[in-house]
């Protein structure tokens, strides 16, 4: 029983892979925190989507992925920040354009010009295989850099996320910050779709904040229990996807859906009052596709 | 503000501001010193609130000037309807966030006994690892004025810091501030309510767009003054030495079944 478990160490792919669905599950739920308390998970589903089309460009223009998809996924994020903070048209169906219309062009350029490179359906629904070393130092270099920006940012990210309105009239750059979050999440989108797949990555960004918000009353504990979920759910999730012979996107996100309804039946109508606000953004969420 | 007048914090010269093509704020003159406190009255929509945050700068005026002294601290009380209070935050973690930005997350000795002594002076000694939804109204209320002291202000602007309130939190919420006023901060504050509030402070500025009236509560709650703010009628009575604003319909409707003048007292808001 030990050994069967302990067999897909054996494989380089698969410690890649762990490591890279460990790191990312950590990145996304730390990210995740601000993404949910902020009322962004449409935007995070909507930027995984957007980074698709930018993906599917550079593989076909032969450009580096991360370069290529990066700089998509960097002009996506702040032009969605842009017209969210304008609020000139509604933000929702602005991003449900912006976001939509560069996924749209991922497919179409897919089908007029086949795939070449990365694999798309890894992509679209995270995959193990193909996980490099590079992917994990990619991982790994984003989730340092957005950890050491909310460690260096910890109070202005707090209060530009609680109160933007009297963060902006104390004196907190409440357009910088927005704008580097944003391309935090850009980032942190952009190094895990490998494995998590642009179709999930929205769950992995929500589930580990919502389930630690019905831990805790304190932000500072949702920060670190979130991250702690994230990771643990992209542990289990990354071994149960070898041994089912499932793609691991899909399992990683059952395994949080899976800790999600536990919690939520065992902290009872507290943990449900706790996370109000933030179940009622999955819904809307899950209503926005 | 080097021609300001000694003691002055903010002068608005002809201070107007639009959302979109709608005119908020039009031609607003107006001066506050230190610790001066202010009362802005006046219907919604009349703005009020754009008022404050042309004072603090998180608006641009289109025309018109804000001077404010050179380094003046500004601490703003937002209207609790606005909190979100679904919002996972203690006490303790919701009145540290207005401290100047750390390198590092947690908060230093000094400022967590900082800290201490805020809640201490406020009646909140103890709440600190409290989410803020555990609290009584008063009290929440209070961690925010907490939060807002903490920067050290010299001017409190606070939106609206009894709607919602009942008559007992109003008065505790109206201590509180005269407390911090005769400790020489200065404050201005937007309320609806005429009675319970306006009345009470020692100046007012009522507020339509443009300013009335300005002045102490007897020299501008009058009907004159209350009818062009509100847009509609308004009787004044007096009672312990103090204006008591009625409804006119209301006022109209009582000397209809029961005739004759009487002296009004304990009326609530007249907004």
């Amino acid at each position: 029983m030990i050994d069967e478990l302990l067999r897909p160490f054996d494989y380089e792919f698969f410690r890649n892979g762990l490591a890279v669905a460990t790191l990312a599950g950590a990145l996304c739920g730390l990210v995740g925190v601000y993404v949910v308390l902020k009322g962004m998970s449409y935007i995070g589903h909507g930027l995984s989507h957007a980074i698709f089309g930018g993906f599917a460009a550079s593989a076909l223009l032969g450009v580096n992925f991360v370069l290529g998809a990066g700089a998509w996924g960097v002009a996506s994020a702040l032009m969605i920040n842009g017209v969210t903070r304008r609020r000139a048209i509604g933000s929702d169906a602005a991003i449900g354009v912006i976001t939509t219309a560069s996924f749209a062009l991922g497919l179409a350029l897919v089908a007029l010009f086949g795939t070449t490179g990365r694999s798309f359906d890894a992509a679209l629904f995270g995959s193990i295989l193909g996980v490099s070393a590079g992917d994990v130092a990619l991982v790994a270099a984003v989730a340092a850099a957005t950890g050491l920006l909310i460690f260096l940012r910890y109070r202005s990210l707090l209060f530009t996320t609680f109160d933007p309105e009297v963060a902006d009239a104390t004196g907190v750059d409440t357009a910088r910050i927005d704008a580097l979050l944003m391309v935090a999440l850009a980032a942190s989108i952009l190094a895990t779709m490998q494995v998590l797949g642009v179709t999930l990555i929205a769950a992995t960004l929500v589930i580990p904040p919502t389930v630690a918000r019905m831990l805790t009353n304190s932000f500072a504990r949702m920060l670190a229990l979130s991250t702690a979920i994230g990771a643990s759910c992209g542990f289990v999730g990354m071994n149960l996807s070898y041994h089912l012979d499932v793609q691991s996107g899909p399992t990683i996100v059952l395994v949080g859906a899976s800790l999600f309804a536990l919690v939520f039946a065992l902290t009872g109508a507290r943990g449900r009052r706790r996370a109000g606000g933030v179940t009622a953004r999955i819904g809307a969420l899950r209503a926005g596709g | 503000m080097s021609d300001g007048v000694d003691g002055e914090l903010v002068r608005l010269g002809g201070v107007s501001c639009r959302y979109g093509a709608e005119a908020v704020l039009l031609d607003v003159d107006l001066s506050l010193a230190e610790r001066q406190f202010v009362g802005v009255v006046g219907p919604s929509g009349s703005g009020k609130t754009t008022l404050l945050k042309a004072i603090m700068g998180t608006i641009d005026p289109c025309t018109g000037s804000v001077q404010r002294r050179p380094g003046l601290r500004m601490a703003y009380v937002p209207q609790v309807e606005t909190v979100n209070w679904s919002f996972p935050i203690t006490v303790a973690e919701c009145v540290l966030m207005a401290r100047p930005a750390r390198r590092v997350p947690w908060a230093s000795r000094a400022e967590r006994a900082e800290v201490a002594r805020v809640l201490e002076r406020l009646g909140l000694d103890g709440l600190g690892a409290r989410h803020i939804r555990e609290l009584s109204g008063g009290q929440q209320q209070r961690v925010f004025i907490a939060r807002a002291l903490l920067r050290g202000p010299e001017l409190l602007l606070m939106d609206e810091p009894t709607s919602g309130v009942d008559v007992r939190l109003r008065h505790e919420i109206l201590h509180l501030l005269d407390d911090l006023n005769a400790a020489g901060l200065a404050i201005v504050l937007t309320t609806h309510d005429l009675n319970g509030i306006a009345a009470h402070l020692p100046r007012l500025v009522c507020l339509n767009r443009r300013v009335i009236g300005a002045g102490r509560p007897h020299d501008v709650l009058t009907p004159a003054v209350l009818e062009q703010t509100y847009g509609a009628t308004m009787e004044v009575l007096e009672h312990a030495g103090m204006p008591v604003i009625v409804d006119g319909f209301q006022h109209h409707q009582h000397h209809q079944h029961h005739g004759g003048a009487h002296r009004m007292s304990g009326m609530g808001s007249a907004s």
